[in-house]
């Protein structure tokens, strides 16, 4: 198993094969048996005419599939749909990436797709907030944007004719991503979903869903606000400025200050989306928020979230949760 | 020597029409986009595929598909003799060229232009088909990694000793100097990608031992394929509806 090398005693393999086992038996009873192989044939009606999607190709009069999957029926549509593999980007997709390199009038963000990412100045709210043709300056003061190995959140706007990715960041709740942490997790493990990017209120944390696989766990920070008072907000702080420059210091100390206890709770989250990460199970805020809550209620320290027990702690609470849900379903 | 005993025994035990034990395990790199191990007998390797990613040399980009690499290496300890091998000596240069040629020919490179798939084999220990094990391994590291293939590519070699056709020839009977057939295929396209020897056999014979690599081939073939299915059910139960 991938990313798990516990030392599990006997009791707890017992405990996990069980709960595993437990899943496998729902799930087969949910939906048939639809998975493939690469360069198996899919069966498919002949007499309606079929459409070949992702992951399939013709051979012989034939549809066979090219990759490991899901078959996926849309109608006449048939596709294979993915399990691990790399990001696959739809338009309108909240990913988080890795800026690799700044380019003239762009940045390049790694993405965990097949090529990097492009991120236009031009596609971006500057940080004054003031709509307005990008000039020569602006592009010199790129890096006090973004800088190499930052972390970005955008959205991905499109293809563009030569084939390349195109992001856009035009909102306040896109950005860079400053004090927490990155996780990188398998993309088919994140739903898509109406909401990507979360306030956990009670630990005072932000979390952003990044459909590429990349997970942002990371101090709250305030929305900036409409652009209007984004505006006053400026001309205050350039008051202050000019008024004491030592002042200023010490606010900008305080506002990079992150409390322990956030501290805490951002890796108490972190842990818990790579329990789950490694367990196979798919990441949703309230499975996150049902893991955290979990390991609290034990009274586990933080490290202690890695051990076999609260593996199979997880996988078991998973396995009754999914039958509960069927239960209410059927 | 006597390779095959009178009661039709090989070295090791085998009848001549015998394969190894094969064993593959999906996942073997935590890191890596794809990853395998696999094993023939004592022969064990360990695959890791990463990508399709960004072109790390922008010369060497191609505008219309993707840029496959390959990398084999033996570990020091492979062998019997620990020996220090300078990388990139001209045997594994040859393997890492036969292995990126067998599996280039089955990914469908058109779909992810501009981009690049390093393939990293390396042999744990050698018994004699080492090669076939590695393409073996890379297979499943490909599918592993959601790399879009035409189909399958499953290897295995044969011999020629004692005038016996013998299936998956173990280190003893390979260095024996006897002829040596290593046949890769696509089953489900009945194709031949690779097929190399290094010795001369008369035609009839060649036939009869390429056939019995063949169905060598088709045999891991099958249990790659149940190997993958498997795998892709417990992903898929795992994560749920």
């Amino acid at each position: 198993m991938r990313g798990l090398q516990l030392s599990l005693n006997q009791t707890q393999k017992l405990r996990l094969q069980r709960a595993l086992d437990q899943l496998e038996s729902l799930s087969s009873k949910a939906n048939s048996n639809a998975s493939v192989a690469v360069a198996d044939t899919i069966p498919v009606n002949y007499e309606d005419c079929v459409l070949k999607g992702h992951g399939t190709l013709e051979l012989d009069g034939e549809v066979v599939a090219t990759l490991c999957g899901v078959v996926e029926r849309v109608n006449k549509l048939v596709y294979v749909r993915t399990l691990r593999a790399r990001y696959k980007p739809e338009t309108g997709d909240i990913i988080v990436g890795r800026v690799t390199e700044i380019a003239p009038k762009r940045w390049r963000l790694d993405i965990n797709f097949s090529q990097d990412a492009v991120l236009m100045l031009s596609s971006m709210n500057l940080p004054d907030g003031i709509q307005r043709r990008r000039t020569a300056v602006d592009e010199l003061n790129m890096r006090s944007i973004f800088e190499e190995n930052d972390i970005v959140c955008a959205e991905v706007r499109g293809f563009q004719h030569d084939g390349s990715l195109h992001l856009q960041a035009r909102s306040q709740k896109y950005g860079k991503l400053e004090r927490g942490q990155v996780l990188t997790i398998s993309p088919y493990l994140v739903k898509r979903r109406k909401q990507h990017l979360h306030y956990l209120e009670e630990f005072g944390v932000d979390l952003i869903l990044g459909c590429n696989g990349f997970i942002w766990v990371g101090e709250h920070v305030e929305a900036k606000g409409t652009l209007i008072e984004d505006q006053t907000d400026k001309a205050e702080q350039l008051n202050t400025k000019s008024s004491s420059s030592t002042f200023m210091s010490l606010e900008e100390q305080e506002r990079t200050y992150t409390s322990l206890e956030t501290r805490q709770n951002i890796c108490r989250i972190a842990n818990a989306v790579r329990v789950l990460a490694n367990l196979g199970f798919s990441v949703t805020v309230e499975v996150i928020k049902e893991t955290v809550y979990l390991s609290s209620s034990l009274n586990l320290d933080i490290h202690e979230m890695l051990g076999s027990e609260f593996y199979v702690l997880v996988a078991e609470g998973e396995a009754t949760r999914k039958s509960m849900f069927t239960k209410k379903k059927g | 020597m006597e390779f095959v005993s009178p009661e039709g025994l090989r070295l090791d035990g085998r009848r001549p029409m015998e394969m190894r034990q094969i064993r593959g395990e999906i996942g073997a790199v935590a890191k890596a986009d794809g990853s395998a191990f696999f094993e023939m007998g004592n022969t064990k390797v360990i695959a890791a595929v990463y990508g399709p990613r960004e072109v790390e040399n922008r010369s060497q980009q191609i505008s219309d598909q993707a840029l496959v690499r390959c990398e084999y290496t033996m570990a020091n300890f492979s062998t019997g003799d620990r020996v220090r091998k300078p990388k990139g000596d001209r045997r594994s240069t040859e393997i890492s060229l036969v292995i990126r040629q067998t599996m280039e020919a089955c990914i469908l490179t058109h779909l992810m232009p501009r981009s690049q798939i390093d393939i990293f084999v390396q042999v744990l220990q050698a018994d004699g088909g080492t090669r076939s094990a590695c393409i073996n391994a890379a297979t499943l590291a490909l599918a592993d990694a959601g790399i879009p293939m035409r189909d399958l590519v499953t290897s295995c070699s044969a011999g020629y000793l004692n005038s016996t056709p013998l299936l998956d020839l173990n280190y003893v009977e390979d260095s024996a100097g006897g002829p040596d057939v290593t046949v890769g295929i696509l089953p489900k396209l009945d194709k031949v990608t690779l097929l190399q020897m290094d010795a001369k056999l008369p035609m009839d014979i060649f036939e009869n031992v390429m056939q019995l690599a063949i169905e060598g081939c088709k045999a891991i073939a099958n249990y790659i394929r149940e190997l993958l299915l498997e795998n892709t059910k417990q992903l898929e139960y795992r994560r749920g509806p």
